[in-house]
């Protein structure tokens, strides 16, 4: 386990190969990126060098909104993960734009998380001076 | 279904342990050795090998161990466990095309006692995860080890089932049933009830619990391969190869499987498994008398019983409760203890156990035994009489 020098917890340093290094590039903009073709516009995540649907090679970096609906969670406990404080809530979190990513859902009760919990992006420290997107509730009455 | 041209004549194992106390070169040395007696065979005859992308041991030094003369094939199958009935379809391949005479399988780990599956990783394993991308896109988020990953799919199961973290506790009850008979198994004299399972701890909540996990075991199991009319010579009834199928589709992931559709809670690629396996051979899985089904975690029995058609979509948790996987059911699920009871050598253990019952030679023998059904959601077999 890992801190800062506040003594927080920070979550693993991601895993950033050629491919996928503009996902965590643009988290530490407050940018949540997915790749897209730029001939025929599909959205692709996890991100890959060539569009399946058009073989084009050049994918370009699109900004999300960052709302989302949380599609399935979990709870890891034991044995506890490294670099958290406290049990995270994983999720799979659908974008409005369609693309599925695995993430976190912070900032909620676990007894109160749920499927077709509607969520929106947030960014949080990781080792390495890194960021990653994580999700918090979406506030009632927003849109 | 054409004749089948290949069997498997031999089948070896160690004993399933917490700490072999030795390396996984000799785990793998010795099991294929007790395979080839078992066959009726030298390393001699040995002219090809096949293990998983994972294993720690490699070809050279197997057949270093065991005096090889002369390989002409050797291949390795990604997908982690899912590889284990994938072997199958690659050895029939490399004897049924002339290519071999005789393949050995194998698969040797000290998966408690030297690593452990079960323990979070943060890095230093392949980023690509071999057939997966949930290493970088997982790891940051606290998912680092497999109950984690899997819980994903299970939630979604749940969710739209209405199925509780204790109706996948009759898959451990049942397999923990299965292993208390059986004295090679872990877990030999050592059933669980119900409550046993609520009252272990969570792994992954809501979803997993300890007892909802397979094992992580120390052991090695070989599996030998031929040509069928060569079979007919050898030490042991054949149990012909009636037909093997191995499946990789488009955007489909191995454990972390979250993109391939929006609705998780059916493995369509074992559809495509069960629809091919039954073009091949001419029988469904749920028509054979014994399924030997990968138990990874308990919600993967639920998941494969539907797509490999023995109930229908939501049904699984009635069609267990109906006893049908019971010794004395319709649909026998993994005599031996399956990984939950038995022990856990990455699906190789679940192989010879089907071996066994095709045979008719396992402690727990399900009676008149045609056919066994083998399956590690990607790919499937059917092995049994010609």
């Amino acid at each position: 386990m890992s801190s800062n020098d506040a003594g927080t917890t920070l979550r693993p340093e991601p895993v950033a190969t050629p491919d996928s290094a503009f996902f965590w590039e643009g988290a530490a903009r407050g940018e949540l990126l997915i790749k897209q073709c730029d001939a025929c516009k599909m959205l692709w995540h996890p991100p890959r060098p060539m569009c399946p649907n058009c073989h084009a090679t050049k994918m370009v970096p699109a900004r999300m909104s960052g709302r989302g609906i949380v599609y399935s969670w979990a709870m890891p406990i034991h044995p506890f993960p490294h670099g958290f404080s406290t049990p995270p809530i994983v999720a799979l979190v659908d974008l409005e734009e369609g693309p599925r990513i695995v993430s976190n859902v912070v900032g909620v009760d676990p007894r109160a998380m749920k499927e077709g919990l509607r969520v929106e992006v947030s960014f949080e420290a990781a080792e390495g001076n890194k960021f990653v997107p994580v999700f918090r509730p979406l506030a009632e009455g927003s849109v | 279904m054409a004749t089948p041209q290949t069997a498997i004549v031999g089948i070896g194992q160690t004993e399933f342990s917490k700490n072999s106390g030795r390396s996984e070169l000799q785990l793998a040395a010795e099991s294929i050795k007790a395979a080839l007696d078992d066959a009726g065979l030298t390393p001699a005859d040995v002219d090809g090998l096949i293990t998983f992308t994972l294993d720690g041991s490699d070809e050279v030094g197997v057949a270093r161990c065991l005096g090889i003369p002369d390989l002409k094939y050797a291949s390795r199958i990604p997908n982690g466990g899912a590889a284990s009935v994938a072997t199958i379809f690659h050895a029939m391949s490399a004897v049924a095309s002339g290519t071999c005479d005789v393949v050995v399988v194998w698969r040797a780990m000290n998966e408690r006692s030297q690593y452990r599956f079960g323990q979070p990783v943060m890095r230093g394993l392949i980023p690509t995860g071999g057939g997966s991308t949930f290493m970088e896109w997982c790891l940051p988020y606290g998912a680092q080890s497999p109950a984690s990953w899997e819980a994903l799919t299970a939630q979604a199961y749940m969710s739209r089932y209405g199925v509780t973290n204790a109706d996948f506790g009759l898959v451990s009850v049942l397999l923990r049933k299965h292993a208390a008979t059986n004295p090679a198994a872990w877990f030999y004299g050592k059933p669980i009830t119900i409550e046993d399972h609520q009252a272990s701890r969570w792994i992954v909540a809501p979803s997993l619990r300890l007892l909802d996990c397979c094992q992580e075991s120390d052991g090695g199991v070989a599996v030998v391969i031929a040509r069928a009319d060569r079979a007919r010579d050898l030490r042991q009834k054949p149990v012909h190869i009636l037909g093997a199928v191995t499946n990789m589709r488009f955007n489909h992931e191995i454990v972390s499987d979250y993109y391939h559709t929006k609705d998780l809670t059916h493995l369509e690629i074992s559809d495509r498994v069960r629809e091919r396996l039954t073009a091949a051979t001419g029988i469904a899985p749920r028509d054979t008398q014994v399924a030997m089904i990968y138990d990874n975690f308990t919600p993967q029995i639920y998941l494969q019983l539907e797509a490999f058609g023995f109930c229908g979509p939501g049904e699984a948790r009635d069609y267990i409760k109906d006893g049908n996987l019971e010794l004395t059911g319709r649909s026998p699920l993994s005599p031996n203890g399956g990984h939950i009871g038995e022990g856990y050598i990455h699906g190789m253990n679940l192989i010879t156990e089907g071996v066994r019952q095709a045979r008719g030679t396992a402690v727990n023998q399900v009676a008149n035994v045609e056919n066994v059904f083998l399956a590690s959601g990607v790919a499937g077999a059917i092995i049994g009489a010609a």
